[in-house]
């Protein structure tokens, strides 16, 4: 393909977008494997979860993706506090997370993706918003609001969980029960409760990173496993739990992988995520913003 | 039971499988019977690593799909016997599971099964932009109709040499469970610090686990584009195969060589039996369903609870 | 006077900015018997561990029978005689008491191109080795029918499995009865009468007076005290540190 600077600079722009929007989807993981130590490979799953709740709101009721994901929010965090009850029961309190707690993760991902295909079948679905479709033109650069929205609803996501962190006391407890737990205890907060709650929010986070997903792009069940990758590269590369290092992280890899799929073309992107995270962990397993 | 007897057994178990197929003459007991006896192999691999040592593998589906691709391309070059092809399947995925390994487990524990699911995301990109396997269109495989050796049937063929494939395997799982490598395996699923004080190489140990599990899972693979004589990446990564290799021995049980055979009977049968009547996104449904039940209600699988309640890890 | 058995020189270790140890140096003599001491977090654990090789030290070098240790993982230190029990015990939770002890005579014993246990000996070698902490009856029962202080003597014979040169006991009496500390102790004492050298890290000082000949007293990542446990225990630097200002 030919190299030009306006493709060359549209590719960069549109991956830092797509980079922003990668920050959303990990958030909910940065927390879960970053913060709690729980390795929670289904969350892509969940993720798409919540781009087929935008899309049944959207297309039902014609109701905005990113509003429908807010209301289906508390509803998500159920489900994570539900799910940490079981897995904290059955698995952490059994010390039992590394063999059958992944597996249980495992059968959530496989059975959610299954679940999705027998309910919506394997066709591509959208959704319609005003902002898909107009972009905005900045001599010869694009920006589609396509990307524009989602990138902007993401770093607002994360602004917020940022300073919930670390302005509020539920905030520092969840970044104290990462470090550690008896401290916790004495401090008299139940790190197990904590937990929960963190691992709710974690969950939470996926609503609405699955309605900017389906803003971004057309969603099947199955692409949740192109997500797995890309996720966990993210978040390893970030280096765990950090949110500043997540989001560079994220827009090098969204940079990186418009920059494959417009030199290279997009049958090759899936490979980049991974191609990352295996250079990290060879290279500098703490993550390139790790201590 | 010493290792002897036990193969002896296991081969007049074979015998017996082959010789009751073989009567009731159905071809469709062959195909139905190939595929059973392929998750014998997948399953025995994969626990293999995440039996004995605890390290979980979600890539089975990449590791097959090496071993079968692996007979792709020298199908396409230069036509070679079946069991030679499952020799080149099994170098292959067992070259890449101890590549896997040494990048990953030096790393905390997770960072290895993260690694293998991203894998079948990475090699499944790669087949799919490699035309000359046929990309994402598939390959097609002429088989013969029957072999040039015996003049057997080429689907009885194809059985006899999964069956002797299924032994193998289940014979080299339990030679490692009686062996000073299993002791030293589940030293490292228990505590790998504590195997490290002990004198256990962890990391060697594990790499081994690791070439050997994807070995397996790579020879299984090997035959597979002449059983299904039409290979595309969609059915050749399909997560069925890394579903099923995890569900089976944790259904089964972890702790021994029976559970993944037991497992794989049961659940590979129940899925041929169902495939036919409900629709096959249904049935994994119900894999998935079986599997989040099981580690959740009962650890230790069908053999814990035959042995008593939550007791079964003891030999 | 003959080499040291164990040499620490110049051993530094942080963590980010924490300076965890610092300039530690600590020569141990063959047969003796030494007491390490310190408040919670003064780096004895992370001593230990970039002893044993689980931690990696930055800067120092740790001599074992003369040979330098450096860069060598932690089963082969065990392999060159250097034994540890941890601090809380870390049995093999899905192995018999005494498979337990199998583990450390197969790939330790064994791995040494001298003594080798036969296949057919290992059974016997680990009752004996039961029989000597006291476990012969339990040596069928799994780790976790153990009570608190079987599971220390099971801790203490694994580490005895591997014939060491060298035993560091990680606080092998935390929470024991009186009785049962003078149960360890002697087993302890015996140990050292067969020969081997043990370095005894404790909180329960009657434990650590008794036993010691030797005491070392690590404060903040620094050692303030080496020589007789009687001179150590009146050092004005010492009471300071446990005593508080």
């Amino acid at each position: 393909m030919d190299f030009s600077f306006d493709l060359f600079g549209n590719a960069i722009l549109s991956g830092l977008l797509l980079g922003g929007f990668y920050a959303a989807v990990t958030i909910g993981v940065a927390i879960s494997f970053g913060m709690l130590d729980i390795v929670n490979i289904a969350h892509p799953a969940f993720i798409i979860l919540g781009s087929y709740i935008a899309y049944t709101a959207n297309s039902l009721l014609g109701m905005d993706p990113i509003l429908a994901s807010l209301i289906a929010l508390p509803a998500f965090y159920l489900l994570g506090m539900g799910i940490y009850q079981i897995y904290h029961v059955s698995f952490e309190r059994r010390g039992d997370e590394a063999l059958r707690g992944l597996a249980f993760f495992f059968g959530l991902l496989f059975i959610t993706e299954v679940a999705l295909v027998l309910t919506f079948g394997v066709d591509y679905r959208l959704v319609e918003a005003r902002y898909i479709g107009p972009s905005i033109h900045i001599g010869p650069i694009d920006l589609p609001l396509r990307l524009l929205v989602p990138f902007i609803v993401s770093l607002g996501l994360i602004g917020l969980l940022q300073v919930f962190l670390s302005r509020t006391f539920l905030g520092r407890a969840i970044l104290a029960v990462a470090q550690d737990q008896e401290a916790l205890r004495l401090m008299g907060a139940d790190p197990i409760r904590i937990k929960r709650i963190a691992f709710g929010i974690s969950i939470a986070t996926a609503s609405v990173a699955g309605a900017i997903l389906i803003v971004i792009q057309p969603v099947e069940p199955s692409i949740a496993r192109d997500y797995i990758g890309r996720i966990f590269a993210i978040c390893v590369m970030g280096g765990l739990g950090s949110f500043p290092g997540m989001v560079v992280a994220a827009l090098a890899l969204g940079i990186v992988e418009s920059l494959t799929s417009t030199f290279y073309g997009p049958s090759w992107t899936p490979a980049v995520g991974f191609g990352f995270l295996l250079l990290t962990l060879a290279v500098r397993p703490a993550g390139i913003f790790g201590r | 039971m010493r290792a002897l007897p036990f193969l002896l057994v296991s081969i007049l178990v074979a015998a017996a499988t082959f010789g009751a197929a073989t009567l009731v003459g159905n071809s469709y007991v062959f195909f139905a019977g190939y595929v059973v006896l392929q998750y014998i192999v997948l399953a025995t691999a994969w626990n293999i690593l995440g039996g004995y040592t605890g390290y979980v593998n979600f890539g089975t589906a990449a590791f097959l799909a090496l071993g079968a691709y692996s007979s792709v391309v020298i199908h396409k070059t230069m036509p070679m016997p079946i069991p030679v092809l499952i020799v080149i399947g099994g170098l292959v995925s067992g070259i890449v599971g101890l590549g896997m390994g040494y990048l990953t487990l030096r790393l905390r524990g997770s960072f290895f099964s993260i690694a293998t699911l991203a894998l079948s995301v990475v090699v499944q990109t790669l087949i799919i932009n490699w035309d000359f396997v046929g990309g994402s269109r598939g390959a097609y495989i002429v088989r013969p109709r029957t072999t040039e050796y015996f003049a057997m049937n080429y689907i009885e063929y194809l059985f006899l040499v999964m069956l002797v494939l299924s032994v193998i395997a289940v014979f080299t799982a339990r030679c490692i469970e009686r062996s000073r490598l299993g002791y030293g395996f589940a030293a490292i699923r228990d505590d790998e610090a504590a195997a490290e004080a002990s004198g256990v190489p962890t990391l060697k140990l594990k790499l081994l686990a690791t070439t050997l599990s994807g070995a397996f899972m790579g020879m299984a693979g090997a035959p597979l584009p002449y059983y299904v004589t039409y290979l595309d990446p969609a059915s050749g990564f399909s997560l069925a195969y890394a579903v099923n290799a995890i569900a089976m021995p944790l259904i089964g049980g972890t702790a021994s060589w029976l559970g993944p055979v037991i497992g794989a009977v049961l659940l590979g049968t129940l899925q041929q039996v169902a495939t036919v009547t409900i629709s096959s996104a249904l049935n994994l449904l119900i894999v998935g369903v079986i599997l989040v039940a099981f580690v959740i209600i009962a650890p230790n699988g069908l053999i814990g609870l035959v042995r008593g309640k939550g007791r079964g890890m003891k030999r | 006077m003959t080499a040291p058995l164990l040499s620490v020189e110049n051993l530094g270790k942080r963590f980010g900015g924490f300076v965890a140890l610092e300039a530690i140096h600590l020569d141990i003599a063959k047969g003796e018997r030494v007491g390490l001491i310190g408040p919670n977090g003064s780096g004895k654990s992370t001593l230990v561990n970039c002893m044993s090789g689980t931690l990696r030290n930055e800067t120092g070098i740790v001599r074992f029978d003369g040979r330098p240790m450096n860069g060598l993982p932690a089963h082969q230190r065990t392999r060159l005689g250097f034994a540890r029990s941890f601090q809380l015990p870390r049995p093999f939770n899905s192995l018999s008491v005494a498979e337990n002890l199998r583990i450390p005579i197969e790939y330790t014993v064994n791995a040494r191109p001298a003594a080798h246990v036969p296949a057919g000996d290992i059974v016997g070698r680990c009752n004996d080795l039961l029989a000597m902490v006291g476990l012969a009856e339990k040596s069928e029962k799994m780790p976790r029918d153990l009570t608190q202080i079987e599971m220390r003597k099971l801790e203490l014979a694994r580490a005895m499995a591997s014939e060491p040169k060298l035993l560091i006991a990680d606080e092998a009496m935390a929470g024991l009865s009186h009785a049962e500390v003078d149960d360890i102790l002697a087993l302890l004492i015996r140990l050292n009468e067969q020969g081997v050298t043990i370095v005894m890290i404790e909180h329960i000082m009657r434990a650590v007076m008794q036993f010691s000949q030797r005491l070392v007293v690590l404060v903040a990542g620094r050692k303030i005290a080496d020589g007789l446990p009687a001179d150590v225990v009146r050092n004005p630097e010492v009471e300071r540190a446990y005593l508080g200002e």
